[in-house]
C-alpha cells in the first residue's frame, strides 16, 4: 500500500486559513484591527484617559477641589477652562473625572461578562426547562429600558459606587447571556461535543473545556461593546444623580451639577460633557476594529 | 449521441474561447494562484466537462467565463472569446445584455441560489421582463411554459410557489428553467447536482441530458464527478491545482488517461461491485496543494509515481500525445494503462448478478452467524418534535451486528441512518426499542470504551482549540486509562503510527490539518482504546476523492487488526458495496432491505436499492436507457401512511395494494430480506428482465 | 447482555405511521399566522406579568415606610402606622399585588400620595407628551438611518461605508446628556436658535420642531448608528448571497438587483432590530426629558423613584413595559407577514 507521505503536507508552521483557528492568533488579529485609522484614533484617546484615570495627579494644574480661584471665570489665563460656580478649576476637573466612570465601568463590565457567560454556557448547553425559564425572565428584565431599571433600582439600594457596579453588572448579565448562548448553541451541536459526550465527559468538563474556548470571540467582542455602554449608563446615572454624589469631580455629575450654569459660563458643563463623549466614542471605534478583525 | 454532434460543428467557430487564463486571489496581501494558463475552446452543441477536485480552480473559471468573479480576485492574464467577442474587455451593458440571454448558469445548492423572497413565477419571468421586454402577464406564460419544459406537472400552480415550499430537486429544476429561458448559447452547469440525493440527482441529470437533445446549447460541465462527466460530455478537462493537466474526448480520457493524476483518480475510487476482499483501492498519497502553495514544477509531482527531476523545475505544457489527447506530463506515454478490472467494473451495475462471493467473504459470513451479536438493535424508534409537529425520524429499525462484521447502512439524506447511529450511540434517547449488547456497559465509562464514533465533518470533529496530542491524550485517558506516563506516551505513538500519523502532527492544532489528516485524528481517537464497535457516519463523503480511498483502507486495516465491527454510514452504495460484509437500505426511517452485501446488490432487491444502484452515476455503466426513473414528486404529507412508505415513488407499485397494505418481509434463498408485496420470484423476473442476466 | 439505553417499550410496536418529514400537512386546517399571533401574546401576556411582579417588588422594597416619608420626619408613629394601614401596606404582600393588579386592569390606578393627584390620567398625560418626542425621533431615525444603512452596504468596504459606519459607530454610545448639552450649547446658548427647556407643543409641524428637534437629536444619534449598522449588515449579506448572484447573472443591473431581490429580504430583520430599540428609546426620554425640563414620562418615572412614589412608578414603569411589548408583538407579526417562510409555514 502507498504510504502517505507527510512531506508532501505543505509547510504545517505557517499561519493557519481562516476559519476555526482565526483566533489562534491573537496577535494577527490585534494587527488588522490597528491597520485601520479610525481604530488607530480610538486607542489614542482611549490610552490617554486611562493614563489620566491613573495618574491624574501628576497632570492637573490645580487640586480639582480647592475653591477660591474666583468664581465663574471665563476660559484662558491661569484656568484654562475657566473656573465654576465654587471656584474650582474646570480642566482639572475634567482630568480628575475620568477615574471614577473608569473604575466603575470596567468593574461592571467584569461582573457582567462573567455572570453571563456563566449563564448562557448553562442556558445554551442544557437548553430544556431552565433554559426557557431563564430567558423568558431575561426578556422580561430587557422589556424594561435599562436606564429606567437601574433607576428603580438604585431608589431601592440607596446610591453607591458599588451598587452602581453591580447594577451594570446585572443589567448586563442578560445581554451577555444572549449572545454566549446562542453562541454556544452553535457549537454544542458540532460533533467534537458529540465525540466528547461519547467518551463520557460531564456535562461541567465540556462546558469549560470544549465549548469554552471556542467561544471567546464572541465573548471579548460582546464585552468590548459593553464596556462602551456601561461607561453610557454609568455616566448616565451620575448625571440623573444616581451614582456619585458631590463633590465628585465625576462628568456626568458635573454636568448635572453645573447645569444651572450653562448660561453663564458653558465650560463648566461643555468640559466633561465632550471629555466623556470622546472616552465613549473612542472605545466605540477600538470595539468595532475590534469586531471587524475577527469576523475577517 | 456526442460523437455525431461534436463532428459536425467543429468547422465553425467555438462559442468560448478560453485562452492562457490565470485568474488569482488576493488574500492578507498575498497573491494566491487559483488557475494558471487554462486554454480551451467549446463549439457550438458541444458539451464541455471541466473535472477536478475541490479547490482545483474549477468554479473560479466558471466565474470568470461570466466575469463575476468576487471582489479580491484578479484576471492575471490571458482572454475569453464568446461567439468571438472579448469576454474581459466588454462593456457592462453588453454583459448584462449576455447574461440570462446568451450565457447562463446553474449552480450547486439551488436553495440558496433562489430569492427565498420572490415567488419561483417572478423570477422565471424576470428573464422574458429583461432581455425580451415582455409584459408581466406574457413573461408568466412564457415561465410557465419553461416550468412545463422541466417537467412540472403543473406549471401554472408551480409559479406561484416559494422556494422554500419545493424539494432540492425541483429547486434546481426550476434553476435549470430559468438558466434556459432564453436559449442561451452557452450554459454553464457548475456542480448542479452535488448535494441532491442519489435518485434525485440522476433525474436532474437525465432532465439535463433530454435537454441537451431540444436546445442546441453549448454546455460546460463542471464536476467533481467523473462518471457523471463521462456520461454527459463530449469532451473534458481535467484541473488539477488550477492547471488544466489533461484534455480531450471524454471517452478517450476517462479509458486511456495520459496524466498520472487522472489515472490515480480514476484508480483509486471503488467501482459498482467492487469488494475490499478481492481487490485494494489504491489511494493517492499525499494531498491536494493549498491555494497558492502549489509546488513550482508539475502540481502533481509530490504525488506522483513517475516523478522525475524535470518535473520539478517548471510545470508541463498541455500537448498533444501523438495517437491520443493532450496531457500536461513529461511522461504521458508511460502512464500505465488502466487494468481491465480498473476500466470495467466486475458486472454490470444495475441489477446484474453479483459475482459468486469469493471463499474469504464465504467462510466471514458463516463464522458470522454462529457468533453472538457484539450488539443488537430491537425495534427502535425516534420521535421528536419540530415546529410542534412530531416526527417519526427511526421507525422501528431491527439489525444486529457481529463481532468484526461491517454492517453497511445506506440511506438517502432524511432516511433517518444518522438518527439511528446517534440512538444507537447513546446521543441521543431513543423513543422506544431496545439496544443490546455483549458485556456489561452500562455505565458511561463503560459505554465510552465499548463503543465509539469517527463523524461526518472532520473540521467539526475536533475541538479546533485543542492541539492533537490533547486530543488523542484525553480520549485515552478517557477509554483506556494507561497506568503510568511512559506507557502513556508508548500508546501514544503507537496510536498515531496505527492511523499512519506522523508524531510531529501530535503538537498542531487541527486547522493545520488538511481534511485527511484530520479524519485520521478523529479516527485515532476513535481506536484510543479498545472499542468493539465503531459507528462510521459518512466518514469519508467530506473528503476529497483522492484522499477517501487512504482513509477507507485504513478502516480496513483497522478493523483486521483490532477485530472491530463496524457500522458504515454511507449514501453511498458504491462505497457500502465495497466495504460492507452486509447492508441495510434505509428509507423513511424503515429498513426495507437487508442481507449479505452481495445479496442486497442482486436481484432480486426492493424497488428502492435497485433505483439506488440504477441511480450510481458510475464510470463504466452506460446506463440512462436502463435508468430507472422515480417519481420526483415528494410524497405528500400525510398519504402514504398506511401502506408501503415507497409505494409513491415506486416504479414497480402494483397500485392499490401498495398505498393500502405494510408490505411483508419477504426472503429469498440468496439471504437478502425487503419489504416489498412482490414475492422474490416474481421480482427476480421483473428486475432481472432490466437487464438480462 | 445488557441495554444500553433505557426505552419505554420492550418490543416496538410498529410505530404510527405518518411519514417522517412529512407531518406539515397534519396541520393544513390552522393558519401558521394565526397560531404564531396567538404564541406571540401569550409570550407577551408572560413578560408583563414578570415586569409588574418586578415593579411590584422593587417599589415595596424600597427604603423608607412609605407612610414615613409621605408624612414627613415629624409625624408620630401611630399616624404613620394610620396612614400604612390606610393604603393597605399591612396586608400580606401577595393580597397587595393582587389587588393592585385587579385595579390596574380594571382602570383604577390610584392616587399618588405624594402629589394628590389621581395617577391615571396624570401618567397618561405625561405618555402623550413623550409621544410626540419619540413619534419624532422616530420620523427621523428610520428613514435616515435605514437609507445610510443602505447607502453603506452598497458601497460596502468604500468611502462612502467607512465615512457612515464611523460616524454611526462613534454616536451609538454616546449618553443624550452629553450630545444633548452640547446642542444646547451651541444651539440655545450661542446661536440662539432653539429652546434649551422644551414644551410640550401644539400640534403644529412648527411648534413640534421648535420646541422638540433638539431635544430629539441625542436619541436620534444613539438610534441611528445602531439601526444603520444592522441594515448595513443585512443589506451587504445580501448583496453577497448566491440569490443576488443568480439575479446579476440573469442580466439584471446592480440597481435592479438591489431593488427587486436584496431589499425585501435585507429590510425585514430591520423592522424587528428598530423594534428591540424601542426599549433604549424610552431610556433615553428618561435623560433628554430631564436635560430639556419636558414634563413626558421619563420624567415622571424619574421624579416618581426618587420621591418614592410606588402608585405613580409602578403605573409608569408597567405603562412603558406595555407599550414595548406591543410593539415588538407588533414587529414579530410584521416580520412574519413579511416572510413568506414564515407565513405559509416551513417544509
Amino acid at each position: 500500500m502507498s504510504a502517505i507521505v507527510p512531506g508532501a503536507v505543505p509547510a504545517v508552521t505557517t499561519a493557519a486559513p481562516a476559519g476555526p483557528s482565526r483566533w489562534a492568533n491573537l496577535r494577527s488579529v490585534l494587527s488588522v484591527a490597528v491597520r485601520s485609522a479610525s481604530v488607530d484614533v480610538g486607542l489614542v484617546i482611549l490610552v490617554f484617559w486611562i493614563v489620566d484615570a491613573v495618574a491624574w495627579h501628576l497632570f492637573v494644574p490645580f487640586d480639582p477641589l480647592a475653591q477660591g480661584g474666583g468664581n465663574l471665570l471665563a476660559p484662558g489665563g491661569a484656568h484654562l477652562l475657566g473656573t465654576d460656580n465654587l471656584g474650582r478649576d474646570v480642566l482639572s476637573r475634567v482630568l480628575a473625572g475620568a477615574s471614577s466612570v473608569l473604575t466603575l465601568a470596567p468593574i461592571g463590565t467584569l461582573i457582567g461578562v462573567a455572570l453571563g457567560t456563566v449563564v448562557g454556557l448553562i442556558t445554551g448547553y442544557y437548553r430544556g426547562v431552565a433554559d426557557t425559564l431563564i430567558m423568558r425572565v431575561v426578556d422580561a428584565l430587557l422589556a424594561l429600558p435599562p436606564i429606567i431599571l437601574a433607576a428603580l433600582a438604585l431608589s431601592m439600594l440607596g446610591t453607591s459606587e458599588f451598587a452602581v457596579a453591580l447594577l451594570i453588572g446585572v443589567i448586563f448579565t442578560p445581554i451577555v447571556a444572549r449572545t454566549v448562548r446562542s453562541a454556544v448553541m452553535t457549537e454544542r451541536d458540532a460533533e467534537y461535543v458529540a465525540a466528547a459526550r461519547l467518551r463520557g465527559e460531564s456535562g461541567a468538563y465540556i462546558m469549560a473545556a470544549e465549548i469554552l474556548p471556542n467561544v471567546t470571540a464572541p465573548i471579548i467582542v460582546e464585552a468590548t461593546v459593553r464596556f462602551g455602554y456601561a461607561i453610557f449608563i454609568a455616566g448616565t446615572l451620575s448625571f440623573l444623580s444616581l451614582g456619585l454624589q458631590p463633590p465628585s469631580p465625576d462628568w456626568g455629575l458635573t454636568v448635572y451639577t453645573e447645569q444651572n450654569f450653562v448660561q453663564v459660563q458653558p465650560w463648566t458643563v461643555l468640559g466633561p460633557a465632550i471629555a466623556l463623549g470622546t472616552l465613549v466614542v473612542s472605545v466605540s471605534l477600538v470595539s468595532d476594529g475590534l469586531r471587524k478583525a475577527m469576523d475577517s | 449521441m456526442s460523437d455525431d454532434q461534436a463532428s459536425s460543428v467543429t468547422d465553425t467557430a467555438p462559442t468560448l474561447a478560453v485562452e492562457d487564463l490565470s485568474v488569482s486571489y488576493r488574500r492578507r496581501r498575498k497573491t494566491l494562484p487559483a488557475v494558471s494558463g487554462a486554454s480551451f475552446e467549446i463549439a457550438p452543441g458541444e458539451a464541455y466537462g471541466l473535472v477536478g477536485e475541490s479547490g482545483c480552480g474549477k468554479s473560479t473559471v466558471a466565474m470568470a467565463l461570466m466575469r463575476y468573479l468576487p471582489g479580491n480576485a484578479a484576471v492575471d492574464g490571458g482572454t475569453i472569446r464568446f461567439q468571438g467577442q472579448d469576454v474581459l474587455t466588454a462593456s457592462p451593458a453588453t454583459l448584462r445584455g449576455w447574461r440570462g440571454n446568451q450565457m447562463a448558469m446553474v449552480y450547486q445548492d439551488p436553495g440558496s441560489a433562489l430569492n427565498p423572497a420572490v415567488r419561483v413565477g417572478t423570477q422565471i419571468a424576470e428573464v422574458y421582463r429583461v432581455h425580451r421586454g415582455l409584459s408581466r402577464d406574457d413573461a408568466l406564460d412564457r415561465a410557465a411554459d419553461m416550468l412545463d419544459k422541466v417537467r412540472f406537472p403543473s406549471p401554472k400552480d408551480m409559479l406561484r410557489r416559494y422556494p422554500h415550499e419545493l424539494s432540492g430537486g425541483q429547486q434546481q429544476r426550476v434553476m435549470i428553467a430559468m438558466a434556459l429561458a432564453a436559449d442561451p448559447a452557452l450554459l454553464i452547469l457548475d456542480e448542479p447536482t452535488t448535494g441532491l440525493d442519489a435518485t434525485v440527482e440522476a433525474e436532474v441529470l437525465d432532465l439535463i441530458e433530454q435537454l441537451r437533445a431540444e436546445y442546441s446549447t453549448s454546455v460546460l460541465f463542471i464536476s467533481h464527478n467523473l462518471g457523471i462527466v463521462a456520461r454527459l460530455c463530449d469532451r473534458v478537462g481535467v484541473l488539477y491545482a488550477g492547471r488544466l493537466s489533461e484534455e480531450g474526448p471524454a471517452s478517450s480520457v476517462l479509458t486511456e488517461p495520459r496524466h498520472p493524476y487522472t489515472s490515480a483518480l480514476l484508480r483509486c475510487v471503488p467501482r459498482p461491485g467492487m469488494r475490499k476482499d478481492t481487490k485494494r483501492l489504491e489511494p493517492i498519497p499525499g494531498y491536494l496543494p493549498r491555494l497558492g502553495e502549489a509546488p513550482p514544477g508539475c502540481p502533481f509531482a509530490p504525488r506522483c509515481d513517475l516523478v522525475q527531476p524535470e518535473c520539478e523545475t517548471a510545470p508541463p505544457p498541455l500537448v498533444q500525445v501523438p495517437g491520443s489527447h493532450a496531457s500536461a506530463c513529461l511522461r504521458a506515454t508511460e502512464v500505465p494503462a488502466l487494468t481491465a478490472r480498473d476500466g470495467e467494473p466486475a458486472a454490470a451495475p444495475a441489477s446484474g448478478t453479483a459475482p459468486a462471493p469469493p471463499p474469504a467473504a464465504e467462510k466471514a459470513e458463516k463464522a458470522e452467524k454462529a457468533a453472538e451479536p457484539v450488539i443488537a438493535v430491537d425495534g427502535l424508534v425516534k420521535r421528536y418534535t419540530s415546529a410542534g409537529m412530531e416526527v417519526t425520524a427511526v421507525d422501528g429499525v431491527s439489525l444486529d451486528i457481529a463481532p468484526g462484521e461491517t454492517f453497511g447502512l445506506v440511506g438517502e439524506s432524511g432516511s433517518g441512518k444518522t438518527t439511528l447511529a446517534r440512538c444507537i450511540a447513546g446521543l441521543l434517547p431513543s423513543s422506544a426499542g431496545k439496544i443490546t449488547v455483549t458485556a456489561d456497559h452500562s455505565g458511561r465509562r463503560a459505554r465510552a470504551r465499548f463503543l465509539q464514533m469517527v463523524f461526518q465533518n472532520p473540521d467539526t470533529a475536533l475541538n479546533p482549540r485543542h492541539i492533537v496530542r490533547r486530543i488523542l491524550s484525553r480520549a485515552q485517558k478517557r477509554q483506556d486509562d494507561p497506568a503510568t506516563s511512559s506507557e502513556r506516551g508508548r500508546r501514544l505513538s503507537d496510536l498515531v503510527r496505527a492511523v499512519r500519523l506522523q508524531d510531529w502532527h501530535l503538537d498542531v492544532r487541527p486547522a493545520a490539518l488538511s481534511g485527511g489528516l484530520k479524519q485520521r485524528v478523529a479516527i485515532a481517537r476513535a481506536f484510543a482504546g479498545k472499542p468493539s464497535v465503531v459507528l462510521c457516519d459518512e466518514p469519508v463523503s467530506a473528503l476529497d476523492v483522492s484522499v477517501q480511498a487512504a482513509i477507507l483502507n485504513l478502516l480496513i486495516d483497522l478493523q483486521a487488526e483490532r477485530g472491530v465491527s463496524y457500522l458504515f454510514i454511507s449514501h453511498d452504495l458504491t462505497v457500502v458495496q465495497y466495504l460492507a460484509d452486509r447492508i441495510g437500505v434505509m428509507y423513511h426511517g424503515e429498513i426495507v432491505d437487508i442481507g449479505p452485501a452481495n445479496a442486497v446488490a442482486a436481484a432480486p432487491h426492493h424497488p428502492y436499492t435497485e433505483a439506488l444502484l440504477s441511480a450510481a452515476p458510475a464510470l463504466g455503466s452506460d446506463g440512462a436507457e436502463s435508468r430507472i426513473r422515480l417519481d420526483l414528486t415528494p410524497v405528500q404529507p400525510g398519504t402514504g401512511t398506511e401502506g408501503c412508505r415507497f409505494h409513491g415513488r415506486c416504479h414497480r407499485s402494483l397500485g392499490e395494494v401498495c398505498a393500502t397494505q405494510v408490505p411483508p418481509w419477504q426472503t429469498d434463498d440468496s439471504g437478502n430480506t425487503y419489504r416489498c408485496h412482490i414475492p422474490p420470484v416474481q421480482l427476480r423476473d421483473l428486475q432481472g428482465a432490466a437487464t438480462p442476466l | 447482555m445488557a441495554e444500553l439505553t433505557s426505552p419505554a417499550a420492550p418490543a416496538a410496536a410498529p410505530a404510527p405511521r405518518p411519514a417522517p418529514g412529512a407531518a406539515a400537512g397534519a396541520f393544513l386546517g390552522r393558519h401558521p399566522l394565526l397560531s404564531l399571533l396567538v404564541k406571540r401574546l401569550w409570550l407577551a401576556l408572560v413578560t408583563l406579568f414578570l415586569v409588574s411582579v418586578l415593579v411590584f417588588v422593587i417599589a415595596r422594597v424600597m427604603p423608607g415606610d412609605v407612610g414615613r416619608s409621605i408624612l414627613g420626619p415629624y409625624a408620630s408613629a401611630a399616624q404613620v402606622a394610620a396612614l400604612d394601614r390606610k393604603l393597605g401596606l399591612d396586608r400580606p404582600i401577595l393580597a397587595q399585588y393582587g389587588s393592585y393588579i385587579w385595579g390596574f386592569v380594571r382602570g383604577d390606578w390610584g392616587t399618588s400620595p405624594v402629589l394628590s393627584v389621581p395617577v391615571r390620567p396624570y401618567v397618561m398625560g405625561h405618555l402623550v407628551n413623550s409621544l410626540y418626542l419619540a413619534g419624532l425621533a422616530l420620523v427621523e431615525i428610520i428613514p435616515l438611518s435605514i437609507g445610510l444603512g443602505i447607502v453603506a452596504g452598497w458601497f460596502r468596504d468604500r468611502w462612502p461605508d467607512r465615512l457612515i459606519s464611523v460616524v454611526g459607530v462613534s454616536l451609538l454610545a454616546l449618553p443624550e446628556f452629553v450630545s444633548g448639552t452640547i446642542l444646547i450649547v451651541v444651539f440655545s446658548i450661542e446661536l440662539r436658535a432653539l429652546p434649551s427647556s422644551a414644551a410640550v407643543p401644539d400640534l403644529s409641524i412648527v411648534d413640534i420642531l421648535h420646541n422638540l428637534l433638539l431635544p430629539s437629536l441625542p436619541l436620534l444619534f444613539v438610534l441611528f448608528g445602531y439601526i444603520a449598522r444592522m441594515t448595513r449588515a443585512g443589506t451587504a449579506d445580501a448583496l453577497s448571497s448566491n440569490y443576488a448572484r443568480t439575479a446579476y447573472l440573469k442580466g439584471l443591473s446592480g440597481t435592479a438587483v438591489l431593488w427587486k431581490h436584496v431589499l425585501r429580504n435585507s429590510l425585514t430583520p430591520t423592522i424587528t432590530v428598530i423594534a428591540v430599540q424601542l426599549g433604549y428609546l424610552i431610556g433615553g426620554l428618561v435623560v433628554t426629558e430631564r436635560l430639556f425640563n419636558y414634563p413626558g414620562i421619563g420624567n415622571l418615572i424619574y421624579t416618581a423613584a426618587t420621591d418614592h412614589d410606588q402608585a405613580m412608578l409602578q403605573a409608569g414603569v408597567l405603562l412603558i413595559a406595555g407599550v414595548y411589548t406591543v410593539a415588538n408583538t407588533l414587529a414579530d407579526l410584521l416580520y412574519a407577514v413579511l416572510n413568506p417562510r414564515l407565513r405559509l409555514g416551513g417544509s
